[in-house]
């Protein structure tokens, strides 16, 4: 028998996208349902529930995790930002354009966090080549591109940025 | 009628064939806005979870769901028996493949589940984590029967029978004699003979199938969100075995995270879920969760061929004799039936070649697995892996190269029209082209030379190619004709709005391919109307003109052309009222860049913004016995021929590890003619995102099963697919032999990629492992299969 029948909700406040929220969930919930269901947060995706797609990376304190492998409890007090937050912010315009120039998204469900993971390299190594953004990006299941389209956007990306 | 010159697409000023243009309907999936079924919540939505068969054959004695109806949230708890008494069961089979049986399915197992996975109970509660909840506490009595898993056995005379009223598993068979084979291999300089197993895979679509259900019974209309390839098709199949006209069931496709075939089938979890709506009254979600994909999916492939080829001496290819067989399951899917893929292998073995004697037998049995069905590239794989190995090694028998081999073989590009020995028609293909093509891309002396060096130091590198044709684009011969609900036209309604926008409607979907770009860009071109004032509506058959959906790369071929048929009809109608506005000739009138121009000069005349304005709010201001129409629908349907044929040649370079077993991709290159090509990009993309699927086939994908029937591999972690860091970069070449019928000349180019890949790895890596001896013919080939053909390991 599950344990959550028995265990009253716990309040989780976090500071999602900027804003602060706060919700009481059932404590086995996890991050991405947690922004889906109850922040209706859609740009995180599940493909997976264990771990090994990345469709649901969102950026917690910082750090790229996977939505599905966090609690929403755990993301208490923490700062969040999903596609969509990083989005907005125009942290990843760059990199969207390229996506959008190159075709690197097909059928885009796992672009939100193909882009996620993709603006943590550009932040640390713009300047990684194309074997090292292949290996970065190795966690997250892509079916429709083949990848090349991606690792090009990403390239390119860091290229520009380097200019700069 | 306006009598404006008759000009083609392809003569069109400003014209966007053939160019690379982002795709229109990117940005929202970039900035995470896509609305993919999962995202939509409707008022008082329920969830839907299966509880589904531990046993790959088994009765249920009894099923005591008391617990889980009492558990919280649970809104209904439902047996098959229950959901069957709503719906008539549906039969997977088509008439045109003669003999094909298979027996009436029903959404979910009534007495006896019949693989591991077969949905049984139904759980409806306030949300997922309760739905799973209760579905834990369903209790169920079952009687473990005798399986027949192992498809090579289920025709065995002791093999437990699935369906008792046949006697035996045998779900169908097919063959095909042509010519005087055994004629041929008597005469033969060489034969050659293989055993082929190709592994059951499956689609692993990102995003799982996805639907929302949603009854109103006071209009008697059901509503389905779904992630899905054919509107239209759901729409008929929900009507028919609900008991609805077609015009109560309106089916809504908003983005989908993928599809590749999978999406384009009826599964029973999906029609229970329509039904749970019905006996609920509430809307009704259900999402599988990835371990359940993996047994509720369709899954593909799985064959084991015995194989033969005549050769003379002078390396051509005398004859073909095959043995397939391929195990579906327990039902042959419906509508689409599970005979297709063994079809194709039979249609399409040697296809590019000129070969005169041909012998194949198929035979398709039921087992207790999950179905088998259509899934990307459909039966190519398999006969371009069959056949490419084959001439590889009877290359090698011959002591001839693998190129030349081809060369000799391959069907004259001058010989157009013909037919293959086994009846398919070809229009117009390019092999020797594209053969050209592909070795001006590749230095293959130079990969020879490389070769040869790196062998000195124990370093094994091979190069395979692999010659194809690819089904695309097909006729109502593919299932019409069979009597399946699946409509081989398409239809695009063009309308000019009163700014001068154009609102495109069309029956195909988009899951990432670019079928909305295409749409966009030959609209654009057919009017005259640049791509930012198109609006692109897919994906809901309430709003859309009535077609078949995207699969068998269809969408380009088909509502391509009815794109520029409608655009055609739409422009004479605008260049007709601008005419009476202008007082001008029509005929002397042409659209440019949003605005109707003189034909003559370029000099415009009046924008379509003030053409739509005056049609719509001051119609006062034309003639009294005038009516304009600024709205046009076209359908297209192919006639001419039965599949608009492409054709493709692939070369793979991989060095495989001796020690360990694994293969790497060093390089790879395709040529691939799909006729009119109307975005570079987007066509370059999906022979690359082709390519890496057929690569997950070739060496990683697999649904390892034990001898009861238990799926063993079924997660992420387990079932291995392509990653980025393994795979290579992909350089692409086109040839442009255009599809004559239709006026825009494009074919598919979706699948093959994937049904290319396995036949161009499989002979790399055999041409890497030829100086050991070993000899590779069997899918994936994992590091322990090279291994045992290296006799390295048991």
């Amino acid at each position: 028998m599950p344990d959550s029948i028995d265990i009253p909700p716990v309040v989780v406040t976090a500071t999602v996208n900027g804003e602060r929220v706060s919700r009481a969930v059932e404590p086995r919930m996890n991050l991405v349902d947690f922004l889906r269901e109850e922040l209706e947060l859609t740009g995180s995706h599940i493909g997976c529930e264990h771990g090994v797609c990345g469709a649901c990376t969102v950026r917690v304190d910082g750090t790229i995790v996977r939505g599905c492998l966090m609690l929403a409890v755990q993301a208490d007090g923490a700062q969040v930002l999903t596609i969509e937050g990083l989005s907005e912010s125009g942290e990843i315009a760059d990199l969207q354009e390229n996506f959008k120039t190159r075709n690197a998204a097909q059928c885009g469900f796992c672009t939100p966090g193909m882009l996620m993971t993709a603006a943590e390299l550009l932040a640390e190594n713009p300047g990684a080549g194309r074997t090292e953004i292949r290996e970065h990006i190795s966690g997250n299941f892509c079916r429709c591109t083949g990848y090349q389209a991606i690792v090009d956007a990403i390239e390119e990306t860091g290229k520009n940025r380097g200019e700069k | 009628m306006a009598d404006s010159p008759v000009v083609t697409v392809h003569d069109r000023p400003n014209s966007y064939i053939g160019r690379s243009v982002p795709r229109p309907n990117v940005q929202r999936l970039l900035h995470g806005r896509g609305t993919f079924t999962d995202d939509i919540k409707l008022p008082r939505m329920v969830h839907a979870a299966y509880l589904r068969s531990p046993f790959a054959h088994a009765d249920i004695k009894s099923i005591n769901a008391d617990a889980a109806k009492a558990a919280p949230g649970v809104a209904g708890v439902f047996t098959g028996k229950e959901i069957a008494e709503l719906c008539e069961p549906y039969v997977g089979v088509l008439t045109h493949l003669e003999g094909m049986r298979s027996p009436p399915q029903y959404p979910m197992a009534i007495d006896r589940a019949r693989w591991q996975g077969e949905p049984v109970v139904a759980v409806v509660a306030e949300t997922r984590a309760q739905a799973e909840d209760a579905v834990e506490l369903v209790e169920v009595d079952w009687a473990e029967l005798p399986a027949a898993c192992d498809m090579s056995a289920a025709l065995d005379a002791d093999a437990p029978v699935i369906h008792e009223e046949y006697g035996n598993n045998l779900c169908w068979e097919r063959i095909v004699d042509e010519g005087d084979v055994d004629a041929a291999f008597d005469q033969a300089a060489v034969v050659v003979e293989d055993e082929f197993t190709f592994g059951r895979h499956t689609g692993v679509t990102l995003e799982p199938r996805s639907i929302i259900s949603s009854w109103d019974p006071s209009e008697e209309q059901l509503t389905v969100y779904m992630s899905t390839q054919g509107p239209h098709m759901l729409q008929a199949i929900f009507a028919k075995h609900f008991g609805l006209e077609e015009h109560r069931v309106r089916v809504i496709c908003k983005d989908v995270g993928g599809a590749f075939g999978i999406k384009v089938h009826t599964y029973g979890d999906e029609i229970a879920t329509a039904a749970l709506t019905m006996l609920l009254k509430r809307p009704v979600k259900f999402i599988p969760d990835r371990m359940e994909s993996f047994t509720a999916d369709i899954h593909a492939r799985h064959h084991t061929i015995k194989a033969r080829m005549a050769v003379a001496g002078d390396g051509k290819i005398l004859a073909i004799d095959f043995d397939d067989l391929t195990g579906i399951g327990p039902y042959s899917m419906y509508p689409r039936s599970s005979g297709i893929e063994i079809n194709q292998v039979l249609n399409l073995t040697g296809g590019p070649y000129t070969i005169e004697n041909y012998r194949a037998r198929g035979r398709v049995v039921f087992q207790n697995k999950p179905l088998m069905c259509q899934y990307r590239a459909v039966g190519h794989p398999i006969a371009t892996a069959m056949q490419e190995a084959l001439v590889d090694h009877a290359a090698q028998a011959l002591g001839m190269d693998v190129v030349e081999i081809r060369a000799r073989n391959l069907i004259p590009d001058d010989a157009y029209p013909t037919k293959s020995v086994t009846g398919m028609l070809f229009d117009k293909l390019s092999h020797h082209a594209a053969k050209d093509k592909l070795l001006g891309m590749v230095d293959y002396a130079g990969l020879r030379a490389d070769q040869e060096t790196a062998r000195e130091s124990g370093i094994y590198r091979g190069i395979g190619f692999a010659c194809m044709i690819e089904v695309t684009s097909p006729s109502p011969m593919f299932y019409g004709v069979g009597g399946a609900p699946i409509s081989a036209q398409d239809g695009v309604t063009l309308r000019l709005d009163a700014k001068g926008n154009l609102i495109v409607a069309s029956g195909v979907t988009e899951q990432g391919q670019g079928a909305e770009a295409v749409l966009s860009q030959v609209a654009a071109t057919a009017v005259g109307v640049t791509p930012d004032k198109i609006k692109i509506i897919t994906g809901d058959t309430e709003i859309t003109p009535y077609g078949g959906g995207t699969w068998a790369s269809r969408g380009t071929g088909i509502a391509g052309e009815a794109a520029a048929q409608a655009g055609h009809a739409l422009r004479d109608q605008i260049l007709e009222v601008a005419g009476i506005m202008l007082q001008s000739e029509p005929r002397k009138l042409d659209i440019r860049d949003n605005a109707v121009v003189d034909t003559d000069t370029g000099n415009e005349r009046i924008s379509l913004a003030e053409v739509g304005r005056v049609v719509y709010y001051r119609a006062d201001t034309l003639p009294k016995d005038y009516q304009s129409e600024l709205i046009a629908t076209r359908h297209h349907v192919p006639k001419k021929f039965p599949f608009a044929f492409t054709n493709g040649i692939h070369c793979s370079h991989v060095e495989v590890d001796v020690d360990t077993g694994m293969v790497k991709l060093l390089n790879y290159w395709v040529v691939e003619d799909c006729g009119t090509v109307i975005n570079p990009l987007l066509v370059e993309e999906q022979v690359r995102g082709g390519v890496i699927q057929g690569i997950g086939g070739a060496l990683y994908e697999e649904c390892l099963y034990s001898d009861e029937g238990q799926l063993l591999n079924g997660n992420l972690a387990d079932y291995l697919v392509p990653m980025a860091a393994e795979m290579p970069d992909i350089e692409v070449g086109h040839v442009t032999s255009p599809n004559s019928d239709s006026e825009l000349g494009a074919k598919g180019a979706g699948e093959g990629g994937t049904g290319g890949a396995p036949a161009a790895i499989l002979n790399a890596v055999n041409d890497a492992l030829l100086p050991l001896g070993a000899r590779l013919t069997v899918n994936p080939m994992t590091p322990e299969r090279v291994l045992r053909a290296l006799g390295k390991t048991e």
